[in-house]
C-alpha cells in the first residue's frame, strides 16, 4: 500500500491556488477567532432557552424552580397544577388574537395606502408612524395609564383598555412589514392584469392579495408575538386583571413553579413546528407548480 | 418578538407606481388611514397630552385628581430620583456598547461568512424570543446562580473579588448586582442590534474587500476604511433599536438586581400602581424621561447624519 501513496508534498503545494498560498497564518487565526466569537455569542444567546427546557424536567426542591434538583416529569403531565397560570394564558391569548385582528387590518390599510397613493403629509404621517416604535415601553404604559384613569377611571381598566393599548403599539410593527412587502412588488403584475380586462376589484382579490399575503401573514405573527410577550405596557393598562407575563412576574415573588418553563419550552416547539410546517407547506406548493 | 425590526430604509416614503400619480383629488388613501391613525392620534399623542396635564395636578384617588398647577411634582420628579435617573442611563448606555461589540462580530460573520447557512443562522437570533422574555430573563437566575459552574469558575479565579471591589458585583455572587442587570439587558436587546447591523453588512458588495486587498490593505485596514463606513447605517439603527429600549427598561434590574439598582421605570410603575397620590409625580418624571430619550436620540441622529432615519 505504502508504495503507492502520494509523492511529497512539493507538487500539492503547486497545485494550491495562488489565493491560499497567500495566506498568512495571521489571517488563518483571525477567521477562525471570528468564528469562535460568534459561536461563543450564539451560546450565550441560545443557553437561556437550553436552561428552561433543562429545568421544566425539574422537581424544585423549594417554591422556587431556579436551581436543579432531581428529574420528575411532573410538571410535563399537569401543566396546568395552578389553574390561576392556565387563566392567564387563556387571557394573554384572548387578547393576542384580538389585538392582532384590529392591528393587521388597520396596519395593512395604512400600508396600502402610504406605497399606493400620493398626498400630503406624508411626512408628518411617517413621523406619527415611528414614534410608537421610538418611545419607551414604560412612556407609552404610563401616558395611557394617565388618559384612562383621567376619562374612565382606574375602576375601568380590563381586557379592552389591555387590547386598545396592544393595537397602539402593534400597528406601526405591521405597517412597516406590510409596506416592505408592497414596495417589493413587481408593478407591472398589477397592470397586466388590467390590460387583460380584470376589474381593479378583480386585480386586488387575485393578483395583488396573493402577492401580499406573505407579508400580512408576517405582520400578523410579529404582532401577534409582541402582544402575547407584553408586560410593562399591560401592566399600566390592565386593573384587575393578570395576563401571562404578569402571572411570571408575580411567581418571582410568590413561587415559581417548573410549569412555568413547560410553558416557555411549549411556547419555542410550537412557533418551530407552525414554522417548520409553512416551510413544508411552501415548499410542496411550489413543487406542485 | 424581534422578527422584523424597522430597517432605515423600509420607513421611507416609497415612489407609489405611475399609475397612481392622478393629478385628481382622490380621497381613498385616507379613507385608507384614517381608522389606524386616529388610533394612534388618540391612544398615543393624546395620552402624551394628558400625561403633561396630568403631571401638574394634585390629589388622589378617593378624592380624584385636579389640575393645580402644581410644578413642585417636577421638583420632586428631578430631584428624588436622580440615582434612578443615573441607573437607567449608565445601564443603558453600557448595554447599548456591549450589544455593538457582541452583535457587529456575528452580524459581520453571517453576513460575509454565513454562505448557505445564512438564513439558519440569522433565524438562530430571533428563534429564542419566541419563549417569553420574563421567562428567559429568569433563566439567568438558573445560570448565574451561586453554586452554578458560572459563578464557581469566576470564583475560582478569583474574578468576583475584582469586580466586586469595583461595585459590579457584591460580595462572591454575581446575581442581585449591576452586572447581573448588565447581562440581562444585554441578552434581551442584542438581537435589536443585530438584525439591522445584519441588514446593512449584507447588502455590502464581498467584492470591495478583494478590492481592499488588492490595494494592499490589511483586512484590519479595510474594515475600518470600508466595511465600516458602508455598515455606517446598520450600526446607527441597532444602537437606535438597543438603546430606546434599554432606558425605558426595568424588567432586567428588577428580576436581576437589587434594591440598589433601581432604575426610572420601576420608580413610574411604584408611582402609578402603589401609591395612591404618586399619579402626578409619576406622570412628571415619564414626561421627563420622554423629552429626555427624545433630546438624546435626536441630536445622536443629527450627529450620525441620519436624518432621513425618521
Amino acid at each position: 500500500m505504502t508504495a503507492v501513496t502520494a509523492p511529497p508534498a512539493a507538487p500539492t503545494t503547486a497545485a494550491r491556488p495562488p489565493e491560499a498560498r497567500r495566506r498568512s497564518p495571521l489571517a488563518w487565526a483571525r477567521e477562525h477567532l471570528l468564528l469562535a466569537v460568534t459561536v461563543l455569542i450564539f451560546v450565550f444567546m441560545l443557553l437561556p432557552n437550553v436552561i428552561i427546557f433543562w429545568m421544566s424536567f425539574n422537581q424544585p426542591q423549594g417554591k422556587f424552580d431556579y436551581v436543579w434538583h432531581r428529574f420528575s416529569l411532573a410538571a410535563w403531565q399537569n401543566p396546568c397544577a395552578n389553574g390561576e397560570m392556565c387563566h392567564s394564558i387563556g387571557l394573554s391569548l384572548r387578547i393576542g388574537v384580538v389585538a392582532t385582528i384590529v392591528a393587521t387590518v388597520l396596519g395593512t390599510m395604512i400600508a396600502f395606502a402610504m406605497v399606493r397613493y400620493r398626498f400630503k403629509a406624508r411626512s408628518g404621517i411617517n413621523a406619527l408612524l415611528f414614534l410608537p416604535m421610538a418611545a419607551p415601553e414604560v412612556v407609552m404604559g404610563a401616558t395611557l395609564a394617565a388618559l384612562f384613569f383621567n376619562t374612565i377611571g382606574p375602576g375601568g381598566l380590563g381586557f379592552w383598555t389591555i387590547t386598545i393599548a396592544h393595537v397602539m403599539f402593534c400597528v406601526s410593527y405591521v405597517v412597516v412589514t406590510v409596506k416592505s412587502r408592497l414596495a417589493g412588488m413587481d408593478p407591472t403584475l398589477e397592470r397586466a392584469a388590467q390590460d387583460l380586462y380584470a376589474t381593479p376589484t378583480q386585480t386586488f382579490r387575485y393578483v395583488t392579495l396573493p402577492l401580499v399575503a406573505p407579508g400580512i401573514a408576517a405582520a400578523a405573527l410579529l404582532a401577534f408575538a409582541l402582544s402575547i410577550d407584553d408586560y410593562i405596557v399591560t401592566v399600566f393598562t390592565a386593573g384587575n386583571l393578570e395576563t401571562f407575563p404578569m402571572y411570571i412576574w408575580g411567581s418571582v415573588q410568590r413561587a415559581y413553579p417548573a410549569q412555568i418553563d413547560v410553558i416557555g419550552s411549549l411556547m419555542l416547539i410550537v412557533t418551530m413546528a407552525i414554522i417548520a410546517l409553512s416551510q413544508v407547506l411552501g415548499r410542496a406548493r411550489s413543487a406542485r407548480r | 418578538m424581534t422578527a422584523v425590526v424597522p430597517s432605515p430604509e423600509l420607513t421611507e416614503p416609497v415612489e407609489p407606481p405611475p399609475s397612481a400619480r392622478k393629478p385628481k383629488r382622490n380621497w381613498t388613501p385616507w379613507v385608507l388611514l384614517a381608522p389606524g391613525l386616529l388610533w394612534l392620534v388618540v391612544f398615543f399623542l393624546v395620552p402624551i397630552f394628558t400625561s403633561v396635564s396630568a403631571s401638574v395636578q394634585t390629589g388622589d384617588y378617593d378624592d380624584g385628581f385636579k389640575l393645580t398647577w402644581h410644578w413642585a411634582n417636577y421638583s420632586q420628579a428631578l430631584t428624588d430620583y436622580g440615582v434612578q435617573y443615573l441607573h437607567s442611563g449608565i445601564y443603558s448606555v453600557l448595554c447599548t456598547v456591549f450589544c455593538l461589540a457582541l452583535g457587529y462580530p456575528v452580524a459581520y460573520f453571517i453576513a460575509f461568512k454565513g454562505g448557505k447557512y445564512k438564513s439558519l443562522l440569522m433565524a438562530l437570533v430571533i428563534v429564542p424570543s419566541f419563549t417569553s422574555f420574563l421567562i428567559r430573563t429568569i433563566a439567568w437566575k438558573t445560570i448565574l446562580a451561586d453554586n452554578g459552574p458560572v459563578v464557581q469558575f469566576l470564583n475560582d479565579a478569583h474574578v468576583l473579588k475584582l469586580t466586586s471591589a469595583l461595585g459590579w458585583t457584591v460580595g462572591n455572587h454575581v446575581l442581585a448586582s449591576p452586572a447581573a442587570v448588565v447581562c440581562g439587558m444585554v441578552y434581551n436587546f442584542l438581537p435589536f442590534t443585530i438584525l439591522p447591523l445584519y441588514t446593512s453588512l449584507e447588502k455590502i458588495d464581498p467584492r470591495l474587500h478583494e478590492a481592499g486587498h488588492d490595494l494592499y490593505c490589511s483586512p484590519f485596514t479595510t474594515w475600518r476604511r470600508v466595511t465600516l463606513p458602508l455598515s455606517m447605517p446598520g450600526v446607527i439603527g441597532g444602537t437606535l433599536l438597543t438603546f430606546i429600549p434599554a432606558i425605558g427598561d426595568y424588567i432586567n434590574a428588577q428580576l436581576l438586581g437589587n434594591p440598589n439598582t433601581g432604575v426610572v421605570g420601576q420608580k413610574i410603575e411604584d408611582l402609578f400602581l402603589r401609591n395612591t397620590q404618586g399619579y402626578p409625580v409619576g406622570s412628571a418624571i415619564s414626561v421627563v424621561m420622554m423629552v429626555g430619550t427624545l433630546v438624546l436620540v435626536m441630536s445622536y441622529i443629527r450627529k450620525a447624519g441620519t436624518e432621513d432615519l425618521i
